[in-house]
């Protein structure tokens, strides 16, 4: 199918022009509305107390969760590749659970959980406060980002096989040394973009976080949720579009990351659609012994 | 380096499997080990992860169902067919389903474009297509509102309007069609639009006839995606939306609305309609997805 | 390629720690407020939950407040939102040592749960250290030529008010034209027709709180906003196109503040709220645009709030928690139900 230039140039022009219109005019207008008022201007309201508190409430967030999805992250893709069990399938469904689920149903499922009227509410009586507290905002974030680890790690699992494990608990590695030595280094670019992902989505995770937050400036404020309270409390537009602008950088950097490392990944994995955006249904073990015996 | 001597030592120990099955049955490897090695995952390891999933993802959304129906099945009823949960939840079908077209139309176009065509700063678009998905749901609403809100600089003023939804939506979704058709497009034979083209088909018939089956699967895939997230979306959408009943207000902010107001029940029955709406929608996304990989099993 | 793996790696690991770095150093140096004192361990933290709009005026009052004796070295984590939900995120736990509601049912469900004294509206002024009126926000200029509760019923005007069941400031926005319509409760039926005629027909949103019903009005949805005078005030001095204007017989707002029993601040709690009362904190009230309730101060601000041919207060109406229990009770009040039946 050989297109004529003019045909050629239209769809060209058709496909730049919705690009520009929905991504490009709207992202130089923020860029230019936050800078107009003068460099200072930004770098001032970026630097409040709150902004810097929120800054790091984020980064909080961001440290808290990603070791816990690592850990969590590896040992379910472990499980779901190398383990046949009964209700396996099960198990990898609800891997995917949230990718299906709403932040803001993610926030109500939480309160009905964690709140104080909730199930495990009585936790509020010995003095541990979940919802409208830091432990809630973390648990939120864990939920949405909990299948971006294991997503992106289970294809490579799947393709290493076992034999170099297996080969070196042969020759007398312990555990440790095998998963140090063999599993790790074989599965560190996905399991690093698998971390790039989580870091993007906690950072700017705003639905789920926004229900179980007490909403304290400066105490219980993330970047997200401070673009939404300057615009919506404080009538402060120029500081919201300055925190946003700088989320955005954030963005921009694991973007960057994101094309970095994409190439680094093995080429089988490496479709232009992150496994974690369009899940595989998780090929069965079974059918993955012939290719690794051949 | 790693990558070359694992493989090295891999070919050397073809047998290994067996060796190490009659090996593990002498000194019991503790379970990570076993877990690692034998191609089997020990009962700790299943414990934990099955506790962690459960802990974090079904015991809440099991909290959610059982509050949804703690008046019973009628209580859930009524909360769900409430005129206003009605109207938002058809809101929110309605919209995701015309953004879901529109990208599956654009996206198509887009995906088409960046592989066929060749002009200046292609990459550079190529790159610019994920910017949706790194970007934080609310900088996309403020983005939005500072180009198309009130006082905007170009004099389209789409805040509180469905077409406002309509174009927050586009923008998150952005990538999903154009991210699933691109690799395969890139992959499609072009010998038989050639031989297609040789015989006097018109690109059109081409494009019906030969291209548009390759890439159905894909777009097919790309635009339940972009529905499936339009449905749940809500950080767009919350400041450039307007939250009009009836209007605008979209399932996920009449949830929160309900919570604000303090009616929990409300808002985990509608929650759990929403869920079970993206459940839907992914339950045929993947009954599309197997019988497609069928036929291309019986084809080849 | 072993190489640039490597070198990938350690670029971004150092940019992470870099960024980790850069942000806690920059903090833990820049942040005066609540972050750094509870660091240090020394001072005392008030968490202060408000409705809201009063952010101005609590912007004005707690340097003031630190400026005092027993002001220096209290640190203050003010949260805003719409009163019933910040009113009931406490009942849930959250904590908080010090509240200010728009209306006072919302304090009463903290001292049902026990963490109110009873006793918390005994002073000389009822617990109210400001106040205000409801007032008729419009676009700039009046285009539409509305001055009074009648005007608001006219074809096609639509009307910005919050939703009563999260917001307070909805509440007092319908108390308003109700005591107008039904001359301070005496013809009950006379204002519950005019209110669902209001509801029904010209109210189209639901904001969650003033602020919220504020942010909607300015961008763009409805001709007339119903909201605080000092809400008014606020935006008016922001150069927002609007006007308002007071309808000749409207309400009281009165704007309770009470300290919890549990605060583990209490003394510190109790003179921050004793401090609201006096003249110099009613001052800055009235500059931030709340009507102070020390008649002093009142009368020296008695240009910028003209006021009102006839002030209905709530006290006219038999008082909140019959108000409450008549009007606004779920399922049962009247005006509830009329909302829930226009709105659902």
């Amino acid at each position: 199918m050989k297109l004529s230039t003019p045909s050629r140039i239209a769809l060209r022009t058709i496909a730049l022009l919705y690009l520009t219109v929905l991504l490009a005019v709207p992202i130089v207008t923020i860029l230019w509305r936050t800078f107009e008022p003068g460099l200072a201007t930004f770098w001032a309201s970026i630097r409040t107390p709150a902004a810097i508190s929120a800054f790091n409430l984020s980064l909080l967030i961001v440290a808290i969760t990603v070791p816990i999805n690592v850990v969590f992250g590896v040992v379910t893709a472990l499980a779901l590749v190398r383990g046949r069990f009964p209700g396996r399938r099960l198990l990898s469904g609800i891997v995917d659970l949230p990718f299906a689920v709403s932040p803001i149903v993610v926030g109500v499922s939480l309160i009905m959980l964690w709140g104080v009227h909730g199930w495990f509410g009585g936790l509020a009586n010995l003095g541990i406060q979940v919802i409208f507290g830091l432990p809630g905002m973390v648990i939120a974030t864990i939920f949405v980002t909990l299948p971006f680890v294991v997503r992106e790690v289970e294809p490579v699992l799947h393709e290493i096989g076992t034999e170099q494990e297996q080969a070196a608990a042969t020759l007398g590695a312990s555990r440790w040394q095998t998963f140090a030595r063999i599993t790790l280094p074989a599965i560190r670019w996905g399991l690093t973009y698998g971390i790039v992902l989580t870091v993007a989505r906690a950072l700017g995770e705003f639905g789920a976080v926004i229900m179980v937050s007490a909403g304290f400036p400066g105490v219980s404020q993330t970047l997200t949720l401070l673009v939404h309270s300057r615009y919506m409390d404080d009538h402060n537009v120029h500081g919201a579009y300055s925190a946003a602008t700088l989320l955005m950088f954030l963005a921009i950097v694991t973007l960057l990351l994101m094309t970095v490392l994409d190439r680094k990944r093995p080429a089988a994995q490496s479709a232009a659609l992150p496994a974690t955006i369009a899940p595989a249904p998780t090929p069965d073990p079974a059918e993955d012994t012939p290719r690794s015996a051949a | 380096m790693t990558l070359d001597t694992t493989t090295a030592k891999g070919a050397a120990n073809r047998a290994a499997p067996v060796a190490a099955s009659g090996d593990g049955a002498k000194r019991r490897p503790p379970p990570l080990l076993r877990s690692a090695s034998a191609g089997r995952v020990s009962g700790l390891t299943l414990g934990v992860v099955v506790l962690w999933l459960s802990l974090i993802v079904l015991l809440p959304l099991a909290a959610l169902t059982v509050t949804s129906f703690s008046d019973g099945w009628s209580g859930f009823w009524a909360a769900v067919t409430a005129p206003v949960a009605l109207a938002a939840l058809w809101t929110t079908i309605l919209v995701s389903a015309v953004v879901a077209v529109l990208n599956v139309v654009v996206g198509t176009l887009i995906a088409w474009v960046l592989v066929r065509d060749e002009f200046w700063g292609k990459r550079f678009v190529d790159a610019l297509i994920d910017l949706p998905f790194a970007l934080p749901t609310i900088v996309a609403s403020i983005v939005l509102l500072s180009l198309y809100g009130p006082n905007s600089p170009i004099g389209v003023e789409l805040n509180a309007t469905r077409w406002g939804l309509i174009v927050a939506l586009a923008f998150v979704t952005l990538p999903f069609v154009v991210r699933s058709v691109q690799p395969v497009l890139i992959e499609v034979d072009r010998d038989v639009e050639q031989a297609a083209a040789s015989l006097g088909a018109s690109n059109w018939t081409i494009f019906r006839r030969v291209v548009l089956p390759t890439l159905a699967p894909a777009i097919i895939s790309g635009g339940g995606l972009a529905f499936a997230r339009a449905i749940g979306e809500y950080g767009s959408v919350v400041l450039i939306g307007g939250n009009i009943p009836r209007e605008t207000q979209v399932a996920s902010q009449y949830i929160q609305q309900q919570i604000e107001i303090d009616r929990p029940v409300n808002a985990a029955a509608v929650s759990v309609a929403l869920l079970a709406i993206s459940f839907a929608t992914l339950l045929i996304l993947r009954f599309f997805a197997s019988r497609g990989q069928e036929r291309e099993e019986k084809a080849t | 390629m072993t190489h640039s793996r490597r070198t990938v790696l350690t670029a971004l690991s150092a940019t992470v720690a870099l960024a980790m770095t850069g942000c806690a150093g920059g903090g833990a140096s820049d942040v005066t407020g609540a972050t750094a004192s509870a660091a240090a361990g020394g001072d005392t933290v008030l968490n202060l939950y408000a409705y809201a709009v009063p952010k101005v005026g609590f912007d004005a009052i707690i340097p003031a407040f630190n400026a005092t004796a027993q002001g220096t070295g209290i640190e203050f984590q003010p949260s805003y939102g719409a009163s019933g939900d910040q009113s009931r995120k406490v009942a849930s736990g959250a904590e908080a040592d010090i509240v200010n509601f728009s209306v006072t049912p919302d304090v009463t469900r903290l001292v049902d749960a026990g963490l109110v004294e009873a006793n918390w509206a005994d002073g000389e002024h009822q617990g109210i250290p400001f106040g205000s009126v409801v007032t008729i926000v419009t676009r700039q200029g009046n285009p539409k030529g509305i001055k009074d509760w009648d005007d608001l019923l006219k074809p096609g005007i639509e009307v910005v008010t919050p939703n009563p069941f999260s917001s307070g400031s909805a509440k007092w926005n319908l108390l308003a034209p109700y005591a107008a319509k039904s001359d301070g409760g005496k013809n009950p039926q006379a204002g519950l027709d005019y209110i669902s005629t209001l509801v029904g027909d010209h109210v189209k949103v639901q904001p969650k709180s003033g602020r919220e019903a504020t942010e909607t009005f300015l961008q763009g949805t409805g001709d007339v906003l119903l909201s605080y005078e000092n809400e008014a005030l606020f935006i008016e001095s922001e150069g927002d196109p609007v006007s308002h204007v007071t309808p000749p017989t409207t309400f009281k707002i009165e704007n309770p503040v009470a300290v919890l029993k549990g605060s583990n601040n209490l003394p510190a709690a109790e003179a921050f709220r004793d401090y609201l009362y006096t003249p110099a904190a009613q001052k800055l009230w009235a500059e931030a645009g709340f009507r102070p309730v020390d008649e002093a101060v009142a009368k020296e601000f008695a240009a910028k709030f003209p006021a009102p041919s006839k002030l209905w207060t709530i006290d006219d109406l038999g008082g909140w928690p019959a108000v409450d229990k008549d009007l606004f009770t779920k399922d049962t009040g009247t005006i509830a139900v009329i909302y829930d039946k226009a709105t659902s």
